[in-house]
């Protein structure tokens, strides 16, 4: 049989012939971070069930409100501009909450964790890597979101730097508060099957619940009190600020946009999802003690 | 660098009531083929594991390649190498894109498509995992085990499901490491697998070491008692001794011609195994 190297050719068994070869430094968490970030995208592009289905479902929600809801009721506007806000907000918390916890979940519970944790990858490349897929997905889904809006059904999109502004940083913070806790989730999982029940009920319950659908103005107030605890219907209301004329603040809960609360709110989810995160996170399954 | 690979003393691990592993010792030099034997649940995967740091131990302590494995670092990491038993998910990506990208974790890796080539896969170097049979699931698996050219390697049951020729090339694969310096460490509940790959072999049965010998004398087999049988006025008689020759003789005397129905019988490596590990039945689920 050949032997893989030049310089460890067959020869008998004796003093650590491997173990006598400099090994230098160990590789850094960077370049195996973005390694992993590439491979991610790749083998995201490989499972077209989840391209469909996961990235897909927001544009085609779009695609639907604004064909069959344009001018069925007063919106004061096209169904589409009117939706487009809020379904971006739905969009970026597929592609980071329900992305990473189901497949965090499947990975955990079908030992690709428990793999590298074998290797020297430290565990913060897996998170570097992680950040990169759900960037690359999120930056798409929003690309997507807004170009189909726009070519298909004329779109009127902002045209002024700080209504882009605030799309940019409702769009920052919200991805990295949602992709947070969806890694948080998937810890709560025992184990594929259970995180998707863990993942989508609670993310559809959300949509009905934060004025991605149903307006803000048509929800019981207990229910906008509810739904406010969590980080869709902060980026849906930021996403409208971004979004809309400014005309349209008298239709919000406090008749305002309040980015103010709309920073504060996703900002603590953030902190919040990094806590749990750090202190739930597990490379093991519960019955690997 | 330490002649000592491996150093275990006094290792336990509990789970609730039950002690997977109670009271493990032994030491593995550097360059040996050490295999664990034992049936499902014996505690062979549960110690394994608390060497390659993936498990913590309830008490007593390991050292492995001078390090304790419950703290040691990617360093560390980097100069092991590990084919876990159960199923591991890989990236579904081409088979050589996997191998290459782990390559990168390591400091000092092997040329991704010599590995591939090495475990037999060449063929399939552009086939995604998932379409792989099972026994070149598991070549996947050993790639990705060697891939960091690892001074200690852990292979947790690599065979099982192989079809006796897969077996044969796999075995071959493995001493082809062997004859590299690689240490390594192997379960098995396969008999003649340690019998033909491990150096020393360490039977172990309900947590606990039965043997721990070469697979020549294991069990004091060269030593063992054999038994002498015949038959004896309609009756079946044994005795066991050892010295068969002189029992042997003292019968010829003893029957006029033939000797009705003589054997002589050594224990087979396969009925002292067995012997072993007889009295140590535990539940299946220990075995994970």
């Amino acid at each position: 049989m050949s032997t893989p190297t030049t310089e460890t050719t067959a020869v008998p068994r004796t003093e650590g012939t491997v173990a006598d070869i400099p090994r230098g430094r160990p590789v850094g968490a960077l370049r195996i971070g973005l390694s992993r970030g590439w491979m991610e995208i790749r083998s995201f592009g490989r499972e077209w069930e989840s391209v469909v289905f996961t990235f897909s479902l927001p544009t085609l929600i779009l695609i639907m409100f604004a064909a069959i809801f344009d001018g069925m009721f007063d919106m004061g506007m096209p169904a589409v501009d009117y939706y487009l806000p809020g379904i971006i907000a739905m969009g970026l918390m597929s592609v980071s909450f329900q992305t990473l916890g189901t497949a965090i979940a499947a990975e955990r519970d079908h030992g690709a964790l428990r793999r590298v944790r074998g290797t020297p990858m430290p565990p913060s490349s897996y998170f570097i890597g992680k950040t990169v897929l759900i960037m690359f997905l999120a930056s798409g889904q929003l690309i997507l979101l807004l170009g189909v809006a726009a070519l298909f059904f004329d779109a009127s999109l902002p045209t002024d730097a700080s209504s882009w502004a605030t799309i940019v940083w409702v769009f920052a913070l919200g991805t990295v508060g949602c992709a947070l806790l969806g890694i948080a989730v998937s810890s709560l999982a025992r184990s594929a099957q259970a995180a998707s029940a863990v993942v989508v009920v609670p993310f559809l319950v959300l949509q009905f619940t934060s004025g991605i659908f149903v307006p803000v103005m048509a929800l019981p107030d207990w229910v906008l009190t509810g739904a406010s605890l969590f980080p869709l219907l902060w980026m849906a209301q930021g996403m409208r600020a971004g979004f809309f004329p400014d005309a349209m603040a008298e239709m919000e809960r406090n008749g305002a946009w309040d980015l103010h609360m709309v920073a504060i709110a996703l900002g603590a989810w953030c902190v919040v999802g990094l806590v749990v995160t750090l202190a739930t996170f597990r490379w093991k399954t519960r019955k690997d003690g | 660098m330490s002649g000592t690979v491996i150093e275990v003393e006094g290792l336990t691990k509990r789970y609730g009531d039950n002690d997977a592993v109670a009271g493990i010792d032994l030491s593995v030099p550097r360059g040996e083929v050490f295999s664990f034997l034992g049936p499902n649940g014996a505690g062979k995967t549960t110690t394994v594991e608390i060497l390659e740091g993936f498990r913590t131990r309830t008490g007593g302590s390991a050292r492995v390649l001078g390090r304790d494995p419950g703290t040691a670092g990617a360093d560390w990491r980097a100069r092991i190498g590990i084919v876990w038993q159960k199923e591991t998910m890989v990236p579904k990506l081409p088979v050589r894109d996997v191998v290459r990208h782990f390559a990168g974790y390591y400091p000092l890796a092997h040329d991704p498509d010599e590995v591939v080539e090495m475990v037999g896969l060449a063929e399939k170097a552009k086939a995604m995992p998932d379409s792989l049979s099972g026994g070149q699931r598991r070549r996947l698996d050993v790639a990705l085990g060697i891939i960091g050219r690892p001074e200690l390697l852990f292979l947790d049951e690599p065979t099982t499901g192989f079809d006796p020729r897969a077996r044969r090339e796999f075995w071959e694969l493995i001493q082809g490491l062997a004859r590299e310096g690689t240490t390594i460490v192997l379960t098995t509940h396969y008999l003649e697998e340690a019998e033909f790959l491990a150096d020393r072999v360490c039977v172990i049965a309900a947590g606990r070491i039965r043997a721990l010998d070469t697979p020549a004398s294991l069990g004091g087999r060269a030593s063992a008692q054999a038994t002498v049988a015949w038959s004896e006025e309609g009756a079946r008689r044994e005795v066991r001794t050892e010295e068969p020759t002189r029992t042997v003789a003292e019968l010829s005397a003893r029957f006029p011609g033939e000797i009705p129905e003589l054997s002589v019988h050594r224990p087979t490596l396969e009925e002292i195994y067995l012997g072993m590990i007889e009295d140590a039945h535990v539940p299946e689920e220990t075995a994970v």
